[in-house]
């Protein structure tokens, strides 16, 4: 068999249904593989955005996301995604073509180091040169990508490597005597972080993506369910509280909820369960950490330690650790602590004080229409804020680019999503500056009947760059989107259904238009171009 | 405080380039670097010093045990390690004072490799600090070129480091 087929059957081996790429000259003995395959494959119309889409469909379906790209512009194209996935922790594979192996290092035709250029924000990578090692290096591939801190991993295989013969056989579990992420937590620390909590007056749960684990989701039930615990959550931690649990305060950070701010400060026990306490999370974790006892959980040992000093480390995986402290805790409540929260919750949304739109509003009359495990994926900027600031869909997934803020990673991850779940509604939330980077995707939905809502913020701004600017410069350049299309006519050009929203008044009937429509549809709603991303009263914050 | 690192990878494409990239974009600072195959085929050991400012260290070596090609590694403080470099010097001398370069050189334990009637090469194997105060010496002589490896460097002891655990 040649390389090229047994790189098609090890990715049915490993249960792979659909992939997203872009032909071109150095993968094309894949392809030919690939057409004698059952695998779906979804041609997007940006390399980008087949590693974005990838990304998508990793997160919702919980298994490694499989991109493939040509070499040389090909292979630079997914960079970004590769970088987005990287710093979100997403698992995919990426298959690259690369140049005649005989010609390697001497800048022919669409030569480029790929492996080389990825290295600072990749998990790992292979330059597949002999025939004999590809079935082993896929294996690894998927095994590294998922295992462990989950992230991208790519395999680049010169063309001429592809047509070589060789054997196909395609280990079922693998050992790699130099990679062995450890899963249970050290039972002296588990039990040191039960007696602390035991101890704690104001002990605070802080979860993040980590929680997205196979498995954790279910042990954080569980754990909840014992210790009455408040709890607050990172953007990448959106979506992971189970909805029983009601002490939950919402996002913290530079855009999170006051509330959910102010229970951090006031903690004395902060549980860190699967967050590296990113700078917008947690933008002075030294300050933080003086008064409070520290325990943080995470898969990756160089997370702990490096962004906030913790007193009790416990590295592994999340759900069996949490299970693990579920064990050494008796039933735990804190009646003060309880009490003081309740002043910082459910606060009533403060009247509106803008023109046109109310973005929150929206939010909350689009999530209520949601269905219970919808999917909505937003873009980066103001949207992404406003959209983070509401969501609430019972068993619902928010998926954005948390670490890079990759503008246009709304509309593949949607697209990708969508392809992973295609009974789970999916909406993709996007500014006009995001929907510009990826708004020619519209084709793929078109082509592979791939059904998302889109919703694009109109405000013909780079809304959060021009506030920005006008706080910090007191003025704005560059970041006007005069010359922008008609999103209808867009949207009509690809033969899809659109509406427009402009008041307030208007925002029931314009969604419930929006889900009525069959299949994917857009929604442009206006907003004003001063809107600030942070209701006015957080502002100082 | 200088501090060793032993790291023991695969012996791969890209592994050192890997690992240099790690402490450049980390921005850890390198004193110096030394690789070389083990005793175990497929192994490497890549010796590396570095200066704990700022407590970077456990970053370090958090850091370098994630790459997937890094097997295993040792932080060692410099009291538990017998550490090597090699110098190789030419420096000036002529019929007048080539005997005493020559001299100092055997007393230092170096060994004088090459001759010419301006310059004397020699060969110079000791502890970093050693070979520091060597070269200091022969700088009265006029040094016409230095090439320094990075530091080869195990642990005292009958408690190797090694593949198993
Ligand atoms: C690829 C990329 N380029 C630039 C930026 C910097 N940036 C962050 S937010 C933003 C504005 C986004 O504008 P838009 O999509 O219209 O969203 P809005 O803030 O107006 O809601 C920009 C340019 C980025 N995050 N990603
Ligand atoms: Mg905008």
């Amino acid at each position: 068999m040649k390389v090229c087929e047994a790189m098609v059957k090890c990715l049915e081996a490993e249960g792979v249904t659909e992939i997203f790429g872009y032909p071109g000259a150095a993968i094309c003995p894949f392809y030919d593989a690939l057409s004698r395959s059952s695998i779906r494959h979804i041609l997007v119309r940006s390399e980008q955005n087949a590693a974005h889409a990838a990304s998508g469909y990793g997160r919702v379906s919980g298994k490694c996301g499989v991109c493939v790209a040509t070499s040389g512009p090909g292979a630079t194209n997914l960079i970004s995604g590769i970088a987005s996935a990287y710093m979100d922790s997403i698992p995919l594979v990426v298959l690259t073509g690369q140049v005649d192996s005989s010609l390697l290092g001497r800048d022919v035709f669409q030569e480029v180091d790929i492996t080389g250029a990825v290295e600072p924000f990749i998990k790992h990578s292979f330059l597949v040169k002999d025939p004999a090692r590809i079935c082993r290096a896929m294996k690894e591939a998927f095994y590294i990508a998922s295992t462990g801190r989950p992230g991208p991993v790519l395999i680049d295989v010169p063309v001429d490597v592809q047509n070589c013969e060789t054997r196909f056989s395609y280990p079922a579990q693998i050992q790699i005597r130099s990679y062995r992420p450890s899963s249970k937590g050290h039972p002296g620390q588990v039990r040191r972080a039960a007696e602390a909590l035991r101890y704690a007056d104001r002990p605070l749960l802080c979860i993040g993506g980590g929680a997205f684990a196979p498995g954790a989701g279910e042990a954080l039930g569980r754990f909840l369910s014992k210790v009455r615990i408040p709890l607050v959550h990172t953007m990448m931690g959106i979506g992971a509280v189970p909805p029983a649990a009601s002490m939950n305060l919402g996002m913290i950070g530079v855009h999170g909820q006051k509330g959910a701010n102010l229970a951090l400060n006031r903690a004395d026990l902060l549980l860190l369960a699967g967050t590296r306490v990113s700078d917008r999370a947690i933008p002075s974790p030294e300050l933080l950490s003086r008064d409070k006892k520290v325990i943080h959980i995470d898969i990756d040992p160089a997370e702990i330690g490096k962004n906030i000093p913790a007193d009790i480390p416990i590295v592994g995986d999340l759900g069996i650790i949490l299970d693990q402290l579920t064990g050494e805790v008796p039933s735990l409540r804190f009646r003060d602590w309880e009490h003081e929260i309740g002043f910082y919750q459910n606060r009533a949304p403060a009247a509106y004080p803008g023109q046109g739109i109310d973005p929150a509003a929206f939010f909350r009359e689009l999530c209520g229409r949601m269905w219970p495990g919808g999917i909505l994926t937003a873009d980066v900027g103001q949207n992404q804020i406003w959209a983070a600031r509401q969501f609430r869909v019972p068993f619902g997934r928010f998926l954005t680019s948390g670490g890079m803020g990759t503008m246009g990673y709304a509309i593949p991850a949607a697209l990708g999503a969508k392809a992973a779940a295609p009974d789970r509604q999916t909406v993709a939330v996007c500014g006009d500056g995001s929907f510009q980077m990826s708004m020619m995707e519209l084709a793929t939905l078109r082509q592979h009947d791939i059904r998302v809502k889109i919703i694009v913020f109109a405000n013909n701004r780079l809304g959060m760059v021009r506030e920005l600017q006008q706080r910090q410069y007191g003025r704005t350049e560059a970041v006007r989107l005069d010359g922008s299309p008609d999103f209808l006519t867009i949207a009509a050009a690809y033969g899809f259904p659109a509406f427009r929203v402009e008041r307030d008044a208007e925002i029931p009937a314009a969604l419930d238009a929006l889900f009525r429509s069959e299949g994917t549809t857009l929604l442009e709603v206006r907003v004003s171009p001063d809107e600030p991303t942070l209701p006015p009263e957080l502002v100082e914050f | 405080m200088k501090r060793t690192i032993s790291v023991l990878v695969e012996d791969r494409a890209g592994v050192l380039s890997r690992v240099a990239g790690l402490f450049a974009r980390r921005g850890f600072n390198i004193e110096s670097l030394a690789v070389g195959p083990t005793a175990e085929a497929g192994v490497s050991c890549i010796t590396i010093v570095a200066d704990d400012r700022d407590n970077v260290m456990e970053q370090i070596n958090k850091q370098l045990n994630k790459l997937i090609d890094v097997i295993k590694l040792k932080e060692y403080a410099p009291d538990e390690l017998i550490s090597r470099e090699l110098l190789l010097l030419k420096v000036n001398a002529n019929a007048q004072n080539r005997g005493e370069i020559a001299e100092l050189a055997r007393l230092a334990g170096g060994k004088v490799c090459d001759i010419t009637r301006s310059s004397l090469t020699i060969e110079y194997c000791d502890t970093p600090d050693r070979v520091e105060s060597f070269l200091e010496l022969c700088r009265t002589y006029g040094i016409k070129r230095v090439v320094r490896t990075g530091a080869a460097a195990i642990e005292k002891g009958q408690h190797p480091l090694s593949l198993d655990e």
